[in-house]
Protein backbone atom coordinates (compact mmCIF):
# COMPACT_ATOMS: atom_id res chain seq x y z
CA UNK A 1 0.00 0.00 0.00
CA UNK A 2 1.03 3.46 -0.96
CA UNK A 3 2.80 5.89 1.78
CA UNK A 4 0.10 8.55 1.90
CA UNK A 5 1.68 11.74 0.61
CA UNK A 6 2.43 14.70 2.74
CA UNK A 7 0.79 17.07 1.01
CA UNK A 8 -2.02 15.55 0.02
CA UNK A 9 -5.21 16.66 -2.64
CA UNK A 10 -8.02 16.02 -0.32
CA UNK A 11 -10.75 17.83 -2.83
CA UNK A 12 -11.12 20.04 -5.90
CA UNK A 13 -14.48 21.47 -7.26
CA UNK A 14 -13.62 22.98 -10.59
CA UNK A 15 -16.68 25.04 -11.50
CA UNK A 16 -17.94 24.07 -14.96
CA UNK A 17 -20.76 26.81 -15.15
CA UNK A 18 -20.90 30.17 -13.44
CA UNK A 19 -21.94 29.28 -9.69
CA UNK A 20 -24.86 32.18 -8.32
CA UNK A 21 -24.33 31.54 -5.25
CA UNK A 22 -20.46 32.40 -5.31
CA UNK A 23 -20.34 29.79 -1.98
CA UNK A 24 -17.76 26.90 -1.93
CA UNK A 25 -18.11 24.49 1.19
CA UNK A 26 -15.92 21.38 1.64
CA UNK A 27 -17.49 19.52 4.26
CA UNK A 28 -16.29 16.44 6.19
CA UNK A 29 -12.11 17.08 6.28
CA UNK A 30 -10.55 15.00 7.68
CA UNK A 31 -8.51 15.40 11.05
CA UNK A 32 -5.63 13.36 10.41
CA UNK A 33 -3.34 16.40 8.91
CA UNK A 34 -1.48 19.33 10.48
CA UNK A 35 -1.91 22.32 8.29
CA UNK A 36 -4.98 22.49 5.38
CA UNK A 37 -4.09 24.40 2.38
CA UNK A 38 -6.56 25.88 -0.05
CA UNK A 39 -6.13 26.54 -3.66
CA UNK A 40 -8.38 29.11 -5.13
CA UNK A 41 -7.83 30.21 -9.03
CA UNK A 42 -10.39 32.13 -10.84
CA UNK A 43 -12.21 35.11 -11.17
CA UNK A 44 -15.91 36.81 -10.04
CA UNK A 45 -17.95 38.30 -12.65
CA UNK A 46 -19.11 42.16 -11.87
CA UNK A 47 -17.64 45.01 -13.94
CA UNK A 48 -15.39 46.19 -10.70
CA UNK A 49 -11.97 45.01 -10.32
CA UNK A 50 -11.96 42.34 -7.66
CA UNK A 51 -14.14 41.48 -4.72
CA UNK A 52 -13.46 39.50 -1.56
CA UNK A 53 -13.04 35.87 -1.02
CA UNK A 54 -14.14 35.17 2.64
CA UNK A 55 -13.84 31.94 5.10
CA UNK A 56 -16.46 30.73 7.64
CA UNK A 57 -15.48 27.59 9.40
CA UNK A 58 -17.79 24.95 10.99
CA UNK A 59 -20.63 27.01 9.57
CA UNK A 60 -19.65 29.70 12.21
CA UNK A 61 -21.40 33.04 11.64
CA UNK A 62 -20.86 34.94 14.70
CA UNK A 63 -18.82 37.85 14.89
CA UNK A 64 -15.49 35.66 15.29
CA UNK A 65 -13.32 36.09 13.12
CA UNK A 66 -10.56 38.89 12.01
CA UNK A 67 -7.84 39.89 9.86
CA UNK A 68 -4.50 41.76 9.36
CA UNK A 69 -3.60 42.43 5.66
CA UNK A 70 -0.76 44.22 4.53
CA UNK A 71 -0.69 44.87 0.54
CA UNK A 72 0.69 46.70 -2.63
CA UNK A 73 -2.22 48.47 -5.02
CA UNK A 74 -1.24 51.07 -7.67
CA UNK A 75 2.05 50.94 -6.38
CA UNK A 76 1.30 51.70 -2.93
CA UNK A 77 2.46 49.64 0.24
CA UNK A 78 -0.89 49.74 2.83
CA UNK A 79 -2.33 47.73 5.65
CA UNK A 80 -5.27 46.98 6.98
CA UNK A 81 -7.37 45.64 9.73
CA UNK A 82 -10.53 44.17 10.05
CA UNK A 83 -11.89 43.09 13.80
CA UNK A 84 -14.93 41.10 14.92
CA UNK A 85 -16.44 40.25 11.68
CA UNK A 86 -18.94 37.46 10.54
CA UNK A 87 -16.11 36.06 8.07
CA UNK A 88 -12.55 35.44 7.41
CA UNK A 89 -11.51 38.02 5.10
CA UNK A 90 -9.22 36.07 3.26
CA UNK A 91 -7.83 37.32 0.05
CA UNK A 92 -9.27 39.98 -2.65
CA UNK A 93 -10.74 37.75 -6.29
CA UNK A 94 -10.21 39.36 -9.52
CA UNK A 95 -13.61 39.85 -11.11
CA UNK A 96 -13.52 39.03 -14.81
CA UNK A 97 -14.62 42.69 -15.32
CA UNK A 98 -10.61 43.50 -15.14
CA UNK A 99 -9.86 41.35 -18.15
CA UNK A 100 -11.52 38.13 -19.25
CA UNK A 101 -8.59 36.26 -19.42
CA UNK A 102 -6.99 36.97 -16.15
CA UNK A 103 -7.23 34.81 -12.94
CA UNK A 104 -6.33 35.54 -9.91
CA UNK A 105 -4.86 33.26 -7.52
CA UNK A 106 -5.98 32.91 -3.76
CA UNK A 107 -3.42 30.61 -1.23
CA UNK A 108 -4.89 29.72 2.24
CA UNK A 109 -2.89 28.03 4.84
CA UNK A 110 -5.01 27.02 7.76
CA UNK A 111 -2.87 26.34 10.29
CA UNK A 112 -3.03 23.68 13.09
CA UNK A 113 -6.39 23.15 11.84
CA UNK A 114 -7.56 19.76 13.99
CA UNK A 115 -6.09 20.81 17.64
CA UNK A 116 -8.94 21.41 19.99
CA UNK A 117 -7.17 23.64 22.29
CA UNK A 118 -6.43 26.99 20.82
CA UNK A 119 -8.11 29.90 18.02
CA UNK A 120 -7.22 29.27 14.16
CA UNK A 121 -4.70 31.17 12.71
CA UNK A 122 -4.89 31.35 8.61
CA UNK A 123 -1.95 32.99 6.31
CA UNK A 124 -3.26 33.65 3.11
CA UNK A 125 -1.71 35.32 -0.18
CA UNK A 126 -3.51 37.01 -2.65
CA UNK A 127 -2.40 37.38 -5.98
CA UNK A 128 -4.57 39.98 -8.76
CA UNK A 129 -2.49 40.07 -11.84
CA UNK A 130 -2.60 44.32 -12.88
CA UNK A 131 -4.03 45.49 -9.19
CA UNK A 132 -2.51 43.81 -6.76
CA UNK A 133 -0.50 41.77 -4.29
CA UNK A 134 -1.45 41.02 -0.96
CA UNK A 135 -0.63 38.94 2.37
CA UNK A 136 -3.26 38.54 5.53
CA UNK A 137 -3.61 37.07 8.68
CA UNK A 138 -6.16 35.55 10.27
CA UNK A 139 -7.74 34.45 13.49
CA UNK A 140 -10.95 32.70 13.94
CA UNK A 141 -11.64 33.28 17.54
CA UNK A 142 -12.97 29.52 18.55
CA UNK A 143 -11.04 26.23 19.73
CA UNK A 144 -13.14 23.90 17.88
CA UNK A 145 -11.10 21.48 15.47
CA UNK A 146 -12.15 22.54 11.89
CA UNK A 147 -14.16 20.20 10.38
CA UNK A 148 -16.45 22.00 7.62
CA UNK A 149 -15.11 25.50 5.98
CA UNK A 150 -17.24 27.72 3.65
CA UNK A 151 -15.58 29.93 0.90
CA UNK A 152 -17.45 32.63 -0.21
CA UNK A 153 -17.07 35.28 -3.27
CA UNK A 154 -18.83 38.40 -2.53
CA UNK A 155 -18.75 39.37 -6.44
CA UNK A 156 -21.15 36.70 -7.63
CA UNK A 157 -21.49 34.64 -9.74
CA UNK A 158 -18.04 32.68 -9.88
CA UNK A 159 -17.01 32.18 -13.58
CA UNK A 160 -17.29 28.77 -14.69
CA UNK A 161 -13.56 27.59 -15.00
CA UNK A 162 -12.70 28.88 -11.37
CA UNK A 163 -11.13 25.77 -9.24
CA UNK A 164 -10.69 25.29 -5.51
CA UNK A 165 -8.82 22.73 -3.93
CA UNK A 166 -8.00 21.87 -0.64
CA UNK A 167 -4.81 20.42 0.35
CA UNK A 168 -4.18 18.33 3.89
CA UNK A 169 -0.33 18.98 5.04
CA UNK A 170 0.70 16.04 7.15
CA UNK A 171 3.40 16.44 10.36
CA UNK A 172 5.95 14.14 11.15
CA UNK B 1 -24.33 26.38 -3.38
CA UNK B 2 -21.35 24.05 -4.35
CA UNK B 3 -21.10 21.47 -1.65
CA UNK B 4 -18.44 18.35 -1.38
CA UNK B 5 -19.09 15.93 1.19
CA UNK B 6 -16.06 13.91 1.61
CA UNK B 7 -17.77 11.52 3.43
CA UNK B 8 -19.50 10.18 -0.08
CA UNK B 9 -16.99 11.17 -2.46
CA UNK B 10 -13.81 9.35 -3.31
CA UNK B 11 -11.48 8.95 -6.09
CA UNK B 12 -13.64 9.96 -9.16
CA UNK B 13 -14.13 12.97 -10.69
CA UNK B 14 -12.52 15.96 -9.09
CA UNK B 15 -11.95 14.42 -6.23
CA UNK B 16 -8.88 12.55 -5.15
CA UNK B 17 -8.90 10.35 -1.84
CA UNK B 18 -5.87 10.63 0.41
CA UNK B 19 -3.40 7.57 1.05
CA UNK B 20 -4.13 6.81 -2.60
CA UNK B 21 -1.06 8.37 -4.03
CA UNK B 22 2.75 8.20 -3.89
CA UNK B 23 4.70 10.00 -1.02
CA UNK B 24 5.24 12.88 -3.51
CA UNK B 25 7.61 15.52 -3.24
CA UNK B 26 7.22 17.35 0.64
CA UNK B 27 8.54 14.56 3.17
CA UNK B 28 7.83 15.27 7.27
CA UNK B 29 10.82 15.28 8.80
CA UNK B 30 9.99 15.73 12.22
CA UNK B 31 7.58 17.98 14.43
CA UNK B 32 7.75 19.51 17.87
CA UNK B 33 4.79 19.95 19.85
CA UNK B 34 5.06 21.50 23.13
CA UNK B 35 3.74 20.06 26.14
CA UNK B 36 5.86 22.54 28.47
CA UNK B 37 7.06 25.97 28.50
CA UNK B 38 10.24 25.50 26.02
CA UNK B 39 12.89 28.66 24.92
CA UNK B 40 14.72 26.69 22.53
CA UNK B 41 13.51 24.49 19.45
CA UNK B 42 16.33 22.59 17.19
CA UNK B 43 15.93 20.50 14.50
CA UNK B 44 19.73 18.97 14.60
CA UNK B 45 20.92 16.34 12.10
CA UNK B 46 19.12 17.28 9.34
CA UNK B 47 19.07 14.64 6.38
CA UNK B 48 20.83 15.99 3.98
CA UNK B 49 19.13 14.59 0.57
CA UNK B 50 16.83 17.09 -0.35
CA UNK B 51 16.82 20.26 -1.95
CA UNK B 52 14.60 22.86 0.06
CA UNK B 53 13.45 22.53 3.26
CA UNK B 54 10.10 24.33 4.97
CA UNK B 55 9.43 25.24 8.49
CA UNK B 56 5.78 25.73 9.14
CA UNK B 57 5.28 27.07 12.89
CA UNK B 58 2.31 27.74 15.29
CA UNK B 59 3.26 29.83 18.49
CA UNK B 60 2.59 31.99 21.48
CA UNK B 61 5.71 33.02 23.33
CA UNK B 62 5.62 33.92 27.14
CA UNK B 63 6.84 37.60 26.37
CA UNK B 64 5.10 40.21 27.77
CA UNK B 65 3.79 41.38 24.47
CA UNK B 66 1.13 40.44 21.93
CA UNK B 67 3.30 39.11 19.57
CA UNK B 68 6.81 37.89 19.85
CA UNK B 69 9.58 37.96 17.43
CA UNK B 70 11.85 34.96 16.98
CA UNK B 71 14.95 33.93 15.57
CA UNK B 72 16.83 31.46 13.97
CA UNK B 73 20.58 30.34 13.36
CA UNK B 74 22.03 27.60 11.49
CA UNK B 75 24.46 25.08 12.49
CA UNK B 76 25.03 26.58 16.19
CA UNK B 77 26.76 29.72 14.24
CA UNK B 78 26.38 32.89 16.60
CA UNK B 79 28.40 35.46 14.23
CA UNK B 80 27.07 38.22 12.56
CA UNK B 81 26.21 36.17 9.68
CA UNK B 82 23.13 36.88 9.06
CA UNK B 83 21.01 39.59 6.92
CA UNK B 84 17.06 39.78 6.60
CA UNK B 85 14.88 42.26 4.74
CA UNK B 86 11.02 42.65 5.87
CA UNK B 87 7.99 44.38 5.08
CA UNK B 88 5.22 44.27 7.35
CA UNK B 89 1.90 45.56 7.97
CA UNK B 90 0.27 45.92 11.54
CA UNK B 91 -3.45 47.52 10.30
CA UNK B 92 -2.40 51.36 10.70
CA UNK B 93 1.60 51.12 9.14
CA UNK B 94 3.43 49.19 6.37
CA UNK B 95 7.29 49.20 7.17
CA UNK B 96 10.14 47.95 5.81
CA UNK B 97 13.30 47.71 7.03
CA UNK B 98 16.48 45.48 6.69
CA UNK B 99 19.19 44.38 9.51
CA UNK B 100 22.26 43.66 8.47
CA UNK B 101 25.04 41.96 10.05
CA UNK B 102 22.71 40.24 12.87
CA UNK B 103 23.93 37.28 15.17
CA UNK B 104 20.61 35.64 14.22
CA UNK B 105 18.18 36.09 11.74
CA UNK B 106 14.83 37.79 13.42
CA UNK B 107 12.33 36.88 10.75
CA UNK B 108 9.54 35.25 12.01
CA UNK B 109 6.09 36.60 14.18
CA UNK B 110 3.99 34.99 16.36
CA UNK B 111 1.53 35.92 19.35
CA UNK B 112 2.82 37.22 22.59
CA UNK B 113 1.17 36.14 25.82
CA UNK B 114 -0.53 39.70 26.08
CA UNK B 115 -2.45 38.32 23.26
CA UNK B 116 -5.83 37.20 24.26
CA UNK B 117 -5.51 33.75 25.39
CA UNK B 118 -5.64 30.88 22.81
CA UNK B 119 -4.09 33.24 20.23
CA UNK B 120 -1.33 32.00 18.58
CA UNK B 121 0.48 33.47 15.74
CA UNK B 122 1.89 30.79 12.74
CA UNK B 123 4.49 31.27 9.65
CA UNK B 124 5.90 29.76 6.92
CA UNK B 125 9.35 29.32 5.81
CA UNK B 126 11.43 28.18 3.20
CA UNK B 127 14.98 27.76 2.93
CA UNK B 128 16.30 27.31 -0.37
CA UNK B 129 19.08 24.82 -1.53
CA UNK B 130 20.40 24.18 2.04
CA UNK B 131 22.57 21.20 1.58
CA UNK B 132 24.64 23.24 -1.34
CA UNK B 133 28.10 24.02 -0.21
CA UNK B 134 28.80 26.24 -2.66
CA UNK B 135 26.29 28.85 -2.25
CA UNK B 136 25.00 31.39 0.74
CA UNK B 137 21.72 30.45 2.09
CA UNK B 138 18.36 32.30 1.56
CA UNK B 139 15.26 31.87 3.01
CA UNK B 140 11.89 33.55 2.32
CA UNK B 141 9.18 33.75 4.63
CA UNK B 142 5.49 34.38 5.54
CA UNK B 143 4.13 34.92 9.01
CA UNK B 144 2.02 37.01 11.51
CA UNK B 145 -0.89 37.16 13.60
CA UNK B 146 -4.17 38.24 15.35
CA UNK B 147 -5.59 39.32 17.77
CA UNK B 148 -8.97 41.03 16.76
CA UNK B 149 -7.63 44.14 17.33
CA UNK B 150 -4.45 44.51 16.84
CA UNK B 151 -2.13 42.18 14.40
CA UNK B 152 0.97 42.35 12.12
CA UNK B 153 1.77 40.51 9.05
CA UNK B 154 4.69 40.51 7.19
CA UNK B 155 7.04 39.03 4.09
CA UNK B 156 10.98 38.52 4.88
CA UNK B 157 14.02 37.07 2.61
CA UNK B 158 16.49 35.97 4.71
CA UNK B 159 20.18 35.26 4.18
CA UNK B 160 23.12 33.33 6.00
CA UNK B 161 26.73 34.08 4.52
CA UNK B 162 27.82 30.91 4.90
CA UNK B 163 28.82 28.23 2.48
CA UNK B 164 28.25 25.46 4.96
CA UNK B 165 25.34 22.75 4.28
CA UNK B 166 22.60 23.37 6.94
CA UNK B 167 22.49 20.43 9.19
CA UNK B 168 20.93 21.89 12.22
CA UNK B 169 18.60 25.17 12.54
CA UNK B 170 17.98 26.57 15.93
CA UNK B 171 14.62 28.86 16.79
CA UNK B 172 14.25 30.98 19.71
CA UNK B 173 12.30 33.45 21.02
CA UNK B 174 12.64 36.89 22.92
CA UNK B 175 10.52 34.87 25.13
CA UNK B 176 9.83 31.26 25.79
CA UNK B 177 7.29 29.23 23.53
CA UNK B 178 4.09 28.25 25.93
CA UNK B 179 2.49 24.66 25.69
CA UNK B 180 0.78 24.23 22.24
CA UNK B 181 3.38 25.75 20.28
CA UNK B 182 4.29 23.40 17.02
CA UNK B 183 7.06 23.32 14.39
CA UNK B 184 7.02 21.11 12.07
CA UNK B 185 10.11 20.69 9.40
CA UNK B 186 9.50 18.93 6.05
CA UNK B 187 12.59 18.59 2.99
CA UNK B 188 11.20 19.37 -0.81
CA UNK B 189 12.51 16.37 -3.00
CA UNK B 190 14.73 17.17 -6.16
CA UNK B 191 13.90 15.61 -9.54
CA UNK B 192 14.93 11.93 -9.59
CA UNK B 193 15.57 11.89 -5.48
Amino acid sequence: MPLPSTMTPIATNTLTSNLASGVITFSNIPQTYTDLVIVAVGQGYTSSSYGNLQVQFNGDTGTNYSSTELKEFAGTASTSRRSTQSYLFATSFLDAGSASLLVGTSIINVMNYANATTYKTTLSRGNLPGFKTELNVGLWRSTAAITSLTLTANDTPINAGASFTLYGIKAA
Amino acid sequence: MASISLKYKSKSGNLTAPGDVDPGAMIPITTTTLTTTTATITFSDIPQNYEHLQIRGFGRSNRAAVNDIIRVRYNGDTGSNYAVHVLNGDGSLAESFANTTQTYQQVYIIGGNNATSGVFGAFITDILDYSNTNKNKTLRQLGGTDNNGNGVVGLSSGLWMSTAAINSITITAIGSFLQYSSFALYGIKRAGA
